[in-house]
């Protein structure tokens, strides 16, 4: 699943680098409101919870299995800031310690896999948890349906930008779009029941959830430490204008980084835009790279441009996504209250 | 001890209820006085742990006071009270959270201030305490799990508390690790209340004990007599394990 | 692939790699890959000095050969696909060994396999040389926010413990006759997938109750610190530095 050294050129891997950098910040910002002390230690033991899970194979169809990739998941059950920081900091683990993914490549497995899955799944539960008036659970399994395919696009998108390998960019899409639809099933069923299984035992753990449960009764277990807070009707809504408003910074501050190093060492991505990475996703899922034929000879400033326009467009359309959803869970909320 | 005997802990008609309303504690009292090692001994739900959470203010008295030497348990001297109780979780790995058991050790006093040499010298002195020096510069899971409570010991003795609360010490550790955890406790010189239902444990460290049943202190004696009092046991749902009976030479 | 890879890499040793600060080796590392990233496929030289240096940074830190080899499997998935590329790709065509190829897909192949592998090469190097947290003292040096760093410390501590409850979960399950065959199964396995993450959850309420115990007031106290001397990023940098001026050598 992650992208290693060499499948994306160096502007698209700084440039997805940028962007996950800037994507994190603004997490850490979110969760720290959210979290406040507990920040570390609970965000630490789900990454924990969300790389044990990963290891949980699930049978897909005959003969193969896919597991997790837990974006959707985070989301629902910590809410979206601390969901991408989780799984942020699971793939730099995976990359630093473990050499899974590629350092260059760190960026773009982020934002592939972090903060895109993690902002379409939660964009997509709250607009049906919206819609349906908090079914948690169906919203949990499309959630988790859309993210899937949602990070493939994201990936085919980045990789028509910056991974020149001679494949067509609409066999790629065709390729990743379809095997990931798959895995998106098993994600989703995964996901939703996961969800589920929870709600059952302590509905006051599933962030999504709280604005819509009852108040909530809590009930240590006897014997057990835990002190649980107050619930917080209203943290599920809340929160996602500064995630939009991440998004479109860090498409300009990435438009500048850019269109900067375009104009002023043309030469230097010059001879980067000839290296052509070829990305895929990789062994359970089938790959398909595309080259733009054409591309690699244009030299560097296409790329730049195109970059920007395809990183933007994956995150407005995310965020656009979210926003919507954002609306609509308020007046669901508010028609219930 | 000095001619004003200093209490390390008093708790004075303490009642707490939980968010949700349910109510476990229901006016605790309680003296502990410098120097005693008291075992607090209760059923399941009775409200053990709920009361220990008042010691160091993770939960806040909805009535009466709690307080440590003297000082009141309240929002401002939290800093001060969380030095001055050691809190010891019952699951070790709950407690060693830092990469290594060194660094886990040097939480507490780091956060009180202390850096350096300072500080280097408070963590030797207590992993030593409980016989884990050899063992400063590694990772708390490669330990075993009688290890890992002796280090968790050593992490809030770092911190010189004025009393030191430990959370089922006993549980999990095999016959030999309890007998080590034993021997430590009783070298140290500071005040340890210890909440359990070993009662034999009980009965080898702590010459007093309390019973705490249905959110109050039901019985508050010497440890022999407590635990001698079959009809006191069975109606707190506490008993002794099979063929054990209390030595006679403890009897009073 | 997130799955079975949790053992960790770093080997025990004493030599100069193992010695030299950790923010020293991350930034090397990462400006060897960037390098090596830049560097255009035709060059094949080039990657052969890459490959020849990184040689020299295992030598001298007596990692053996078996044990990079053995971790560099985590890119299997992507030789497999690489092998791929050149039967699917477009373009001009050759025939080697009587199958046709197209030209532009054996470079895109030869390109990833290259950067790829010597990527990982040089991850596993410093994942074998730095002990964990010690790389996560370094990459706080290099002013990667605190509170990731911590997130990532609780995580990696926690790893163990967590993996060890989901394979407790499994073995009961297994014990008690269940399989994992196909859909049907699943949940049972989101089940023990939602009580892992209560108990994770409610560990995590745990630890921060621990920690509130010893004086936690959100700042983690900073306990070490490992500075780097100007020698000691000389030596770590001579990889990257090394490897760009092969990059920037006029051919």
């Amino acid at each position: 699943m992650h992208v290693p050294d060499g499948f994306f050129n160096a502007a698209t891997s700084l440039s997805a680098g940028v962007v996950a950098a800037a994507g994190v910040a603004v997490c850490l910002r979110g969760a720290r409101r959210e979290l406040d002390d507990r920040t570390a230690p609970m965000a630490g033991l789900v990454a924990a919870f969300i790389f044990a899970v990963q290891m949980l194979n699930f049978p897909v169809a005959a003969g193969t299995s896919g597991h997790l990739l837990g974006g959707a998941l985070a989301a629902i059950l910590v809410g979206p800031y601390t969901g991408v920081l989780c799984m942020a900091v699971v793939l730099l683990v995976q990359g630093v310690f473990f050499a899974d993914g590629g350092l260059t490549a760190l960026g773009i497995n982020v934002t592939i896999m972090g903060i895109v899955t993690v902002l379409v799944g939660w964009g997509v539960f709250k607009l049906v948890t919206g819609l349906t008036r908090g079914k948690v659970v169906v919203a949990a399994f499309l959630a988790a349906l859309i993210s899937v395919p949602a990070s493939a696009l994201a990936f085919t998108l980045l990789f028509w930008i910056g991974g020149t390998a001679p494949i067509e960019v609409g066999a790629v899409a065709a390729a990743m779009g379809g095997v990931h639809v798959l895995i998106g099933i098993g994600e989703a069923v995964i996901t939703a029941l996961t969800v589920g299984a929870v709600l059952a035992v302590r509905p006051d753990l599933v962030y999504g959830a709280r604005g819509l449960a009852k108040p909530l009764v809590l009930r240590g277990s006897a014997g057990s430490t835990t002190v649980v807070n107050e619930p917080q009707p209203v943290a599920a809504s809340g929160g996602l204008k500064p995630f939009l408003w991440g998004g479109v910074g860090v498409t300009l501050v990435l438009a500048g980084l850019v269109s900067f190093f375009a104009s002023s060492s043309p030469d230097g991505l010059e001879a980067v835009a000839e290296t052509h990475g070829f990305s895929g996703q990789a062994a359970d899922h089938a790959l398909g790279g595309s080259p733009l034929a054409d591309y690699g000879d244009v030299g560097g400033i296409p790329v730049g441009i195109a970059g920007i326009i395809g990183v933007g467009l994956v995150l407005v359309i995310g965020g656009l996504v979210a926003y919507l959803s954002r609306g609509r869970a308020k007046t669901g909320d508010r028609a219930r209250a | 001890m000095g001619p004003t005997v200093v209490n390390s802990l008093e708790i004075r008609q303490l009642a707490y209820a939980y968010p949700d309303g349910t109510q476990a504690l229901f006016g605790v009292d309680l003296t502990i006085t410098r120097g005693e090692r008291v075992a607090l001994l209760g059923p399941n739900g009775a409200g053990k742990t709920t009361l220990v959470m008042h010691l160091n203010g993770i939960l806040t008295a909805g009535h009466g006071t709690v307080a440590v030497a003297g000082t009141p348990v309240a929002k401002d001297t939290l800093k001060e009270i969380r030095q001055r109780v050691g809190l010891v979780f019952q699951d070790p790995d709950d407690q060693l959270f830092m990469p290594t058991v060194r660094d886990d050790v040097a939480f507490g006093p780091a956060n009180a201030g202390l850096r350096g040499e300072e500080l280097d010298r408070v963590v030797k002195d207590a992993l030593e305490q409980v016989g884990m020096l050899e063992f400063a510069d590694r990772p708390p899971h490669h330990l075993s799990f009688g290890q890992r409570r002796r280090v968790a010991v050593a992490t809030v003795l770092a911190m010189k508390p004025e009393i030191l609360v430990l959370d089922e010490p006993s549980s999990n550790l095999d016959p030999a690790a309890r007998r080590e955890l034993a021997e430590i406790l009783r070298s140290l010189d500071v005040t340890v209340l210890m909440v359990t239902h070993d009662l034999p444990y009980a009965l080898e460290l702590c010459e007093r004990s309390l019973i705490l049943s249905g959110g109050v202190i039901s019985a508050d004696g010497r440890t022999p007599e407590l635990l001698a009092d079959d009809e006191l046991l069975a109606s707190h749902r506490l008993e002794l394990p099979y063929g054990f009976t209390i030595p006679q030479s403890d009897h009073a | 692939m997130g799955a079975g890879h949790h053992h960790q890499l770093h080997l025990p040793g004493d030599s100069v790699v193992h010695r030299l600060p950790p923010q020293c080796k991350l930034l090397a590392v990462l400006a060897f890959a960037v390098v090596v990233v830049a560097t255009p496929r035709e060059r094949f030289w080039a990657f052969a000095v890459y490959a020849v240096l990184l040689a020299g940074v295992a030598v001298v830190a007596r990692v053996p050969a078996a044990h990079i080899v053995r971790r560099m499997a985590i890119e299997l998935p992507f030789v497999l696909f690489a092998f791929l590329i050149p039967v699917i790709g477009l373009g001009e065509r050759t025939d080697v060994l009587g199958l046709s190829l197209s030209v532009p897909g054996l470079w895109a192949a030869w390109n990833i396999l290259a950067k790829a592998t010597l990527g990982v090469v040089a991850s596993i190097l410093l994942a074998s040389t730095t002990e964990p947290r010690v790389i996560l003292i370094g990459a706080q040096r290099l002013r990667l926010p605190s509170l990731l760093v911590q997130i990532a410390m609780f995580m990696l501590r926690y790893l163990d413990v967590i993996v060890d409850e989901m394979r407790r979960m499994r073995v009961a399950r297994e014990s008690r006759g269940f399989e994992a065959r196909d859909f049907r199964q699943m949940p049972v396995l989101a089940r023990s997938a939602g009580a892992l993450f209560i108990r994770s959850y409610e560990r995590g309420e745990r630890v921060h109750l621990a920690m509130l115990s010893r004086g936690y007031t959100g700042q983690m106290p900073m306990i070490h610190d490992i500075s780097a001397s100007v020698g000691q990023w000389g030596t770590a940098l001579a990889l990257p530095v090394l490897a760009l001026a092969v990059w920037a050598l006029p051919w």
